[in-house]
This record gives structure tokens, C-alpha cells and sequence, in this order.
């Protein structure tokens, strides 16, 4: 690649970017007696290293569960493991047992984000890089510039070096799966992604897509001959490196049950905080967290997700491409997000990795659908005191993707893959002209409210009967977008887009539209809303 | 304070706004990517010239006139000239609205949050003036390749070489200065010069140097220049100096610009009879010939040799003798012989002489800091996209320069961003100049390819081998001293490139002319 040096500086640009990032708060600084989420890293530091295996997913008087109780996969108790012997090098204070509680000091701080970084460096960033080097159709330019704006996704940096998680290992291993999987490197794609569900249980949001791709490229080669190879081999490589994972714990039974209890703690709510998922928003005007008993909650918020990906993943499995590959993960994820049971508002971070997947094929949307993701996070950086940050980011992040796809050139019905479903909605309304027009004046809407709705929770006091309004409206503000029902019950203030509408029903309903209309597509693969219009070109 | 700076957010929004409507203009995403960079670096560590300006701030902003160059509650005096006073009185007036506990004298290293806000938003602010000097920089750049490619068009590289610039981003944002927009006003007279609107050229010099004294080590090159192409109205057809069309309306005009703008400037304090006092400290000859941290330059090698031989006991009596005896006029009088006629050469001439005049007076100076070494780079990069000469000596230059800056931010947290930076505007200066002239003889001999990669082990050394050693507490001064040789050498040999390229290569701007 002749313009590697711009590559380079891209790369080192998001780092630069992520370590001053990295200097400002983290969640729980200074908030005894529970801290937070950095707490909760270091004392898993603690628990993996000064406990025997066996005593760590387990309740006991060296390891109180109630406290931050280790409830991720095996991967990251390696890791933390891993991390707490380079601490025992450094400072073992760091790291003692039960005297090391709620330790935080500068150099901590250091060692702590700096083994994010190093994380980060080794799988997410040349993940990226290899994704952008890899994409085709687009010139060299194209791909620095997508390189560079997935690099400066605030959400990610945001969560991982100021609230502080490490979300880019467990995003970074399903990045690398992607890769594997997309290039016909079947075994080590489904490697990695075993390793980031092993990691971080919340992967399985990407299993299904994963899984009917795979299952996909199987029935493809036949069923009876290579096919069946094929899936034998991928079922050995993931039962091999699940077991190999979970290795130390199978010695028991109990071991097994208990992580497993760990990992999807069932009991807790619908929802937690404010998500801007469809629960939170609906709750707005129907308390269904008191309606519904908590199986029925369970059952529905199951179905509702179910209904929602069958769809995408049904296609899939009849025509794996990897480009439907992509456009899969992102509304699977979305309709976990959306629908599922005791989602985290983090979670969103899972769907926008598929959608910087895509941003070079619909960047208008990605790009719009990326700032909103960070701006759902508002009301947990805020918590963090990480405002000037955010700010900061999340515009340096709109002039890159503003710049570099000048995106407002971009809202053609072609470009916004909705070309079929006008050419079938003009069926019956003729003058039905006006939706890339209207798109664009719902996204100046949308960022003016985002801006509106900052400057709000920033300077004015919520009202003492509402002391969640605020955070409450940034959620609805995200989903209202989903429902066109709610939409028009909650108002003016409600100025989203159907943005996670388009993403989730955007696939199906093309096809379907595409049948009804006889639109003629000229390669057999996989075709995204709108990929059809290629045709009319 | 959280209203306050959610208004320069919502102003940026603007900004923002504005940027996507005006399809894609590079520059200004440019610019806002690396104000926005800037403000990612507020929480970062700042030096003592933080308190030096807030207590600039509070004496400008709480007593009488007749005292800024009096008071002396802080051992921070005032040592900048009135018109920096100025700027710090009217920056008060909007301090007070964010903390008017910052504009108490006797509130010695106060630093809130509001404070630190208050104090970088302004640096950032005020860099306004720098991305415009840019701007209008980048028209005086012939465009003559006609390249498709964005990113290797001569006006792309400069900007991004200006307004990435690495030392000025430490320096103003990290450590806190004001250099941005005083090199903006530089940038500005240059780019007029350039322009040819020599009176607003000269009148913007001559306000700067009231501003700050530091320029005054470009000044001789701004005089020759403008004698020698605004004064005399016409040339020989060889391009020599037509004697007879001297004209001194001009020679007048020009004078009396400088005369008002002095008088603006000292008027006052010439009434109130304190120039001796105003003088005395923005001259402070009392201090040694180098600073606490030796400027990477002749007397920093030349201190080295001294301090080898004395361990070496070959310290002979002249050469000993010879340290405590410099005097400023020694420091000043070996800065300033260079003046040589090559200002006639067009703009482009008296860009070089100007640069060669920075780089003497850095080289040969008295109380050098090696921050000056930016007032040989940033004018640098003008002529870097120029020619393949230049470009070199601008990349062993800027890179040799920058990282000697390294040992101003020495805490840990920042150890990141320095490499990073350094090693994101250092990698994209010599790659993109390479692929500009890639036409070219290569830009480095194997000589200079090697010296600068040393720069690699000797960071590695200076800052993760050194520190683990048992040195450390004997000879805690090493690594200061290898950065500041080392550097030396490499400033020494462009400095020495430079002047070579001056008397050998062929007037460009000859031709350029006629």
C-alpha cells in the first residue's frame, strides 16, 4: 500500500486520541464504598490472584460476591490474572487481599489504562486496520479515511478508557472472527469469535449471525459432501476451545452451574438505569416492570427478540454473502439491544461494531446512527464527570465521517439503500419523492435535539418530581425512532429518526418489497436494502 | 463554568456545522481536528509558566499601570513587553467571570478547575489567529503541480505541517504558553510580505515584537528586507540594486509605522519614566549564558567538551578561564554576524535569511531556551514544500528541534502523547515530503538516515533503561545532557546545511522574478 504512512498516522492519531481520553476520570473515582466499574477490574486483579480457581466464581469470606463479584467468562478472569501478575511486579499493594479495596492512586490509574491500551493495540486496532486494508471497490484514500473513523468511535473510547472496561478485547476478538469468517477462513474466524464469547458473554449477540452465516456456507457446498465436512470441522473448533476455556472448572459439576449463574444472573430487572431500549421508552407511559410478573416479563421481552431477527438470520442461512453477513450482525444486535431482557446501556457498544462495518457502504446512516449511540451513553459518562471529553470526541468524530464520506452528499435514495422501497411505496403513491430530502432535515433535527438535550442535562436541575427526566428523554430520544406508534404519542420532543427502524426492518422488508415489485438483481448474493438499485444505474 | 464552556461547545457544534455545509473543506477540518486534539489536552500536566501567567493575569488585572513592572509579590515578574500586558489585562476581563479568585496577587499558585479551563480555553481561542496566519500562508505557496491527490498537494502538507506543528502543540498545550497566536502574527507578517503588502507586513512585525522580544532575533532580517525591496523601487535588469530609485517616502513611512507602534506601546511608560525598570526586566542579563536545561546548541556542546576534558583533567587554563568570562555581547555579537545580503533574493530569500537569523541567534545566544528552536521550525515549514533542498534540512531540523523539547514534560502521564505525537508528526513530515519530491535525489544521505534513527535509542535510553539504572541518583543529569548533545549536532548540521544552501544554490527567486 503506497499511502501506508497515512495509514500509520491514523492509527496513531486514535491512540494519541485514546490516551488523553485515558487522563480523565473513571467510573467510581473516589466513591467509596462500591466505587465502580475500575474498582471492579482491579479487584478482579485481586480475587484471580490471590484465590485458588476453583474459589473464584464462588461466594466466601475471601471473596464477597456482593462486591464485585467476578461474573464475567473464564477469558477474563485469564486476563485479569494476567494483568495482576505484571501489578505483583510493579506494586503488590495493588493487588493484596482485602487490604488492597478501593485502592486508587496516579500511578494505578497509569497501570491501569495502560494495560487497556496495550489490549487495544494487540487486538482491536490492527483489526480495524486489517478490516479497512481489506474492503473492496474503494479507493486506498477511502479506506484510510474509514480506518480513521472507526478508530475515533467515541463510544468505545469513551467506555473503555474513561469509564473504563475492555471492551475492545472481547469487540476486537469478534472483529477478528468477522475478518476470518468474511475471507473464507472459516476455523480461525469462529476461533476468535469463541474466544470473545469466552471472554465477555455479551457476544452472544453476534452468535446468531455467526451461527445461520456459517451454517449458511455449509448448505452451500452441500450438505452431504463438503458441507458436512466443513461443519464438523467448525463444531469441533468451537466445542474444542469452549472446553479448552472452561477447562479448570469442569472438574465439577457445581463449578460449571455456578459460573454459568454468574454469568446471566436471570433475577435482576427488565431493565437497569436508563437504557434507551424499547422497555425503558414504553415504561415511560406504561410501568410494565409492575404490570407484568417477572416470567411473563422474561417471556415476552424473549419472543419480541426472537421475532425481530428471525427474519435477518432466515436470509442469511438461504444466502450467506458476507456482506448480508455484516448488515446481519448489526440488526441482530440491534434487536438484542432493543428487545431482549436486562440490557445494560453499554450494550449498545455491540451494535455499533457491526455498523462501523458498514460505514463505508451506508455512511450517512452509520454515521448518524454512531453519534446517537454515543450520545445514549450521556447520562453514564456524565456520572464519570467524562462531559468535556464526550464533547469533544464525538465532534471530532462527526468532522471525521463529515469529511472524509462527506455524508450530506450521500442521501440519494441509491445511497440510502432504499431505493426498492420507494419504487414500491410509489406504486401507490406516485409522488412519494421527498424521503432522502426528509431524512436529511431529520438528521439536522437529530443533532440539534442531541446538542439541545446536552446543554440541558448539563445546565439546568431536573425538576424534583422528575429527577430522571432528563436521562429518561436521551433514551426515548434513541428509541422513539423504533416505534412509529410512540412517535406520534410522545410529542414534539421525540424528534428521533427511523434510523433503528431502517437498520432492523431495512433488510427484510427490501426483500420483500423486491419480490413485490419484480426488481431484478443481478448477482445472486446477498442483497441489502437497497443494493438492488444498482440495477437502475 | 459548566455554562461557560457549554457555550464554546455549542460554538464549535457551529463550527462543525458549518464544515459539512461547506462541502468538505480540508483546511478547516484540519484546523477544527486539531483544536478539538487541543482540547483533549486540558487535563494534561502544565509547567510553572501556568502560575507565570495567571499572576500576569492578576497584576495586569489589580494594579495601576505604574506597577506591572514593578510588583514583585510572585517571583514570577512581569518580563514580557506592555503589549503582552495588554493581552493578559483583556483576557482578565473575562477571567473574572470565571474565577476572580485567579486575579488576586497575593493568591500565589492558585489553580482552580475553572482557572485551568479559563486559562487553556484561552490559549486555544486566541490560536484562532495562528489557523488564519496559516490559511493565508498556504496561498503563497505556488501550487504549480497540478497533483489530483489531495493529500500530496504543497498546500495540504504545509498546513498540516503548521497546524499539527509538534513543539508548538507541547509547548502551548501542554506545558502553557502563548506562542500560537504571536507566531500567528509572524506567520501573518511573512505571508503579507510574501503578498506584497509590506506596510501591513512590517507594521504586524513591529507590533509582535511588542508582543514579544524573542522576535527580536528575526528583526535584522525584516530591516534588510524591507530596505532592500521596499525601499529601493526598482532593480537592475541582473537583479542587482538600482541605487537611484531609493525612495524615501517609503523609507519614512515605514519608520514612522514603527515609531507608532513603539510609541503605542512604551508611550506609557516612558511618561510614567520606567523604561530603565521595563528594560531591565525584559532584559535580564543577570541570568547565565544557558538555562537550567542546556538549549541543544553551540554552547551546549561546547559545555560538554568542557566538562569532558575537566573529567579528563586535560582542562586547560584558557579553556577553563574562558566559561566564567562570556558575557551577553560575546552571546550576541557570535549571533550576529550572519546578516548577509541574501534578502534581495525575492520573499523566498528573505525567508531563509530570516530562518538563518533565528537559528544563528539560537545557536549562539545568550540564556537560550530551547523553545526558540520553533522560531527556525515553523518558518521552515514554509520553505520545506518547496524544494528538496530545504525539505531536508526542514526534517532534520523540526525533527532534531522536537525532540529536544522532549525533557519539557517529564511526568509520567504525558509520556504517551509526547512519542505519539512526535512519532505522528515525524512520520507524516518525512513521508509526505518524501512522496512530494520522490522525483528527487533522496531526501537523506545515509549519514542523516542513521543520526535520526539514533534518536530511537536514545529515547529508549533516556527514559526506560536510565531511570531502572543505578545511575540515577549519582548522575541524575545524563539524559539532559545526551538529549541536548545530541540534538546540538543535528541543529548544528542543519544550521551549517543551511547557510551552505544559501551562498550555493542558485537565486530561485531570481528567476522567479523576471
Amino acid at each position: 500500500m503506497e499511502k501506508w504512512y497515512l495509514m500509520t498516522a491514523v492509527v496513531l492519531l486514535g491512540l494519541t486520541v485514546r490516551w488523553t481520553v485515558s487522563l480523565n476520570s473513571y467510573s467510581g473515582a473516589g466513591k467509596p464504598p462500591m466505587f465502580g466499574d475500575y474498582e471492579a477490574q482491579r479487584h478482579w486483579q485481586e480475587i484471580t490472584f490471590n484465590l485458588p480457581i476453583k474459589q473464584w466464581y464462588f461466594n466466601s469470606s475471601d471473596n464477597n460476591l456482593q462486591y464485585w463479584g467476578l461474573d464475567y467468562p473464564p477469558l477474563t478472569a485469564y486476563h485479569s490474572l494476567l494483568c495482576a501478575y505484571v501489578a505483583q511486579f510493579i506494586n503488590p499493594d495493588w493487588i493484596a487481599l482485602h487490604s488492597s479495596r478501593g485502592y486508587e492512586s496516579q500511578a494505578h490509574k497509569l497501570f491501569m489504562r495502560a494495560t487497556v491500551l496495550i489490549a487495544d493495540l494487540l487486538i482491536y486496532i490492527p483489526a480495524v486496520v486489517l478490516h479497512c486494508c481489506c474492503l473492496k471497490e474503494i479507493s486506498t484514500k477511502k479506506k484510510i479515511a474509514n480506518a480513521l473513523c472507526i478508530l475515533l468511535y467515541p463510544g468505545l473510547i469513551l467506555i473503555d478508557y474513561g469509564h473504563f472496561q475492555y471492551n475492545s478485547v472481547s469487540l476486537g476478538l469478534a472483529l477478528w472472527g468477522v475478518l476470518g469468517v468474511s475471507c473464507d477462513w472459516d476455523l480461525l474466524g469462529s476461533l476468535a469469535f469463541c474466544l470473545a464469547v469466552n471472554y465477555k458473554q455479551m457476544e452472544l449477540y453476534h452468535s446468531l449471525p455467526f451461527f445461520c452465516f456459517l451454517l449458511g456456507k455449509c448448505f452451500k457446498k452441500g450438505l452431504k459432501g463438503k458441507g458436512f465436512v466443513l461443519f464438523v470441522k467448525l463444531a469441533g473448533t468451537v466445542v474444542a476451545s469452549f472446553t479448552l476455556c472452561w477447562l479448570p472448572f469442569f472438574t465439577e459439576r457445581a463449578q460449571a452451574l455456578q459460573v454459568l449463574r454468574r454469568l446471566f444472573p436471570v433475577d435482576r430487572g427488565l431493565f437497569e438505569d436508563k437504557v434507551a431500549n424499547i422497555w425503558c421508552s414504553v415504561s415511560v407511559f406504561l410501568k410494565i416492570k409492575d404490570i407484568l410478573p417477572h416470567h411473563v416479563q422474561i417471556i415476552v421481552s424473549f419472543c419480541l427478540t426472537l421475532l425481530s431477527l428471525l427474519p435477518a438470520c432466515v436470509k442469511l442461512t438461504l444466502q450467506p454473502s458476507p456482506k448480508g453477513f455484516r448488515f446481519t450482525l448489526v440488526s441482530c444486535a440491534l434487536s438484542f439491544f432493543l428487545f431482549s431482557f436486562q440490557v445494560h446501556e453499554k450494550s449498545i457498544l455491540l451494535v455499533s461494531l457491526p455498523v462501523c462495518l458498514v460505514l463505508s457502504e451506508i455512511p450517512f446512516m452509520s454515521t448518524w446512527f454512531l453519534l446517537v449511540s454515543t450520545f445514549s451513553m450521556l447520562p453514564l459518562l456524565l456520572k464519570d464527570d467524562l462531559l468535556m471529553p464526550s464533547v469533544v470526541t464525538t465532534m471530532a468524530f462527526f468532522i471525521a465521517c463529515a469529511t472524509s464520506f462527506s455524508i450530506f452528499e450521500k442521501t440519494s435514495e441509491e445511497e440510502l439503500r432504499l431505493k426498492s422501497f420507494s419504487v414500491s411505496v410509489r406504486k401507490h403513491l406516485p409522488r412519494f419523492t421527498f424521503l432522502p430530502r426528509i431524512i436529511q432535515h431529520l438528521f439536522i433535527i437529530s443533532v440539534i435535539t442531541m446538542v439541545l438535550l446536552t446543554l440541558m442535562t448539563v445546565t439546568l436541575d431536573p425538576p424534583q418530581k422528575l429527577p430522571d427526566l432528563f436521562s429518561v428523554l436521551i433514551s426515548t430520544e434513541l428509541t422513539s425512532a423504533n416505534p412509529p406508534l410512540l412517535l406520534r404519542k410522545t410529542g414534539p420532543e421525540l424528534t428521533s429518526v427511523p434510523i433503528f427502524l431502517y437498520f432492523i426492518c431495512g433488510t427484510p422488508t427490501t426483500a420483500w418489497c423486491a419480490k413485490r415489485c419484480h426488481v431484478r438483481t443481478q448477482d445472486s448474493n446477498w442483497q441489502t436494502p437497497g443494493r438492488q438499485s444498482r440495477t437502475y444505474t | 463554568m459548566r455554562i461557560k464552556w457549554v457555550e464554546c461547545a455549542a460554538l464549535s457544534v457551529m463550527a462543525a456545522l458549518s464544515v459539512m455545509t461547506g462541502g468538505g473543506s480540508w483546511f478547516l477540518a484540519l484546523a477544527l481536528g486539531v483544536t478539538l486534539l487541543k482540547c483533549l489536552l486540558i487535563p494534561t500536566y502544565h509547567s510553572t509558566d501556568f502560575e507565570v501567567h495567571r499572576n500576569w493575569l492578576a497584576i495586569t488585572h489589580s494594579l495601576p499601570i505604574s506597577q506591572w513592572y514593578y510588583e514583585a509579590t510572585s517571583e514570577w515578574t512581569l518580563d514580557y513587553p506592555p503589549f503582552f500586558a495588554w493581552f493578559e489585562y483583556a483576557l482578565s476581563h473575562v477571567a473574572k467571570y470565571f474565577d476572580q479568585e485567579m486575579l488576586n496577587v497575593h493568591n500565589l499558585n492558585y489553580s482552580s478547575s475553572r482557572t485551568l479551563l479559563f486559562q487553556r480555553f484561552s490559549v486555544i481561542f486566541t490560536d484562532a489567529l495562528f489557523v488564519y496566519a496559516v490559511h493565508e500562508c498556504c496561498k503563497c505557496v505556488d501550487g504549480k503541480k497540478a497533483c489530483k491527490e489531495l493529500t500530496e498537494k504543497p498546500k495540504f502538507i504545509l498546513s498540516v505541517l503548521l497546524l499539527w506543528n509538534f513543539g508548538l502543540l507541547i509547548v502551548d498545550h501542554i506545558h502553557f504558553q502563548y506562542n500560537g497566536f504571536l507566531f500567528g502574527l509572524m506567520l501573518l507578517s511573512i505571508a503579507r510580505l510574501f503578498q506584497k503588502r509590506h506596510m501591513e507586513g512590517a507594521f504586524l512585525f513591529a507590533v509582535l515584537l511588542h508582543f514579544k522580544h524573542i522576535y527580536l532575533y528575526v528583526a535584522p532580517a525584516y530591516g534588510i528586507y524591507l530596505l532592500r525591496s521596499y525601499c529601493f523601487t526598482a532593480n537592475k535588469p541582473d537583479g542587482s540594486i538600482r541605487w537611484n530609485s531609493f525612495s524615501f517616502v517609503r523609507l519614512i513611512s515605514l519608520g514612522l509605522t514603527v515609531f507608532l507602534v513603539s510609541a503605542l506601546s512604551l508611550g506609557p511608560f516612558l511618561a510614567l519614566n520606567q523604561l530603565p525598570q521595563v528594560f531591565s526586566r525584559l532584559f535580564p542579563f543577570k541570568r547565565g549564558l544557558c538555562h537550567a536545561y542546556w538549549a541543544p546548541n553551540f554552547w551546549a556542546v561546547y559545555n560538554a567538551l568542557d566538562k569532558v576534558l575537566s573529567v579528563i583533567g586535560l582542562n586547560d587554563k584558557w579553556f577553563g578561564s574562558a566559561v566564567p568570562t562570556h558575557s551577553p555581547s560575546l552571546g550576541d555579537s557570535l549571533g550576529h554576524p550572519h546578516l548577509h545580503p541574501d534578502c534581495h533574493i525575492g520573499p523566498r530569500g528573505f525567508l531563509r535569511c530570516l530562518i538563518l537569523c533565528a537559528l544563528s541567534s539560537f545557536m549562539f545566544g545568550w540564556h537560550v531556551h530551547e523553545k526558540a528552536i520553533l522560531l527556525a521550525i515553523l518558518p521552515m515549514s514554509l520553505l520545506s514544500v518547496g524544494k528538496a533542498g530545504d525539505a531536508s534540512i526542514f526534517l532534520i531540523l523540526s525533527t532534531t528541534g522536537h525532540y529536544s523539547l522532549f525533557p519539557l514534560l517529564f511526568t509520567a502521564p504525558e509520556l504517551p502523547i509526547k512519542i505519539l505525537l512526535m512519532l505522528l508528526f515525524t512520520i507524516y513530515s518525512i513521508s509526505s515530503l518524501k512522496t512530494l519530491f520522490r522525483k528527487e535525489k533522496p531526501l537523506f544521505n545515509w549519514m542523516e538516515t542513521f543520526y535520526l534513527l539514533g534518536l530511537g535509542p536514545l529515547e529508549v535510553f533516556c527514559e526506560f533503561v536510565f531511570p531502572f539504572t543505578s545511575w540515577k541518583l549519582k548522575y541524575p543529569f545524563i539524559p539532559l545532557l545526551l538529549t541536548s548533545v545530541y540534538c546540538a549536532v543535528g541543529i548544528t548540521y542543519a544550521w551549517f546545511k543551511l547557510y551552505v544552501s544559501v551562498f550555493t544554490d542558485p537565486p530561485v527567486g531570481k528567476t522567479k522574478k523576471q
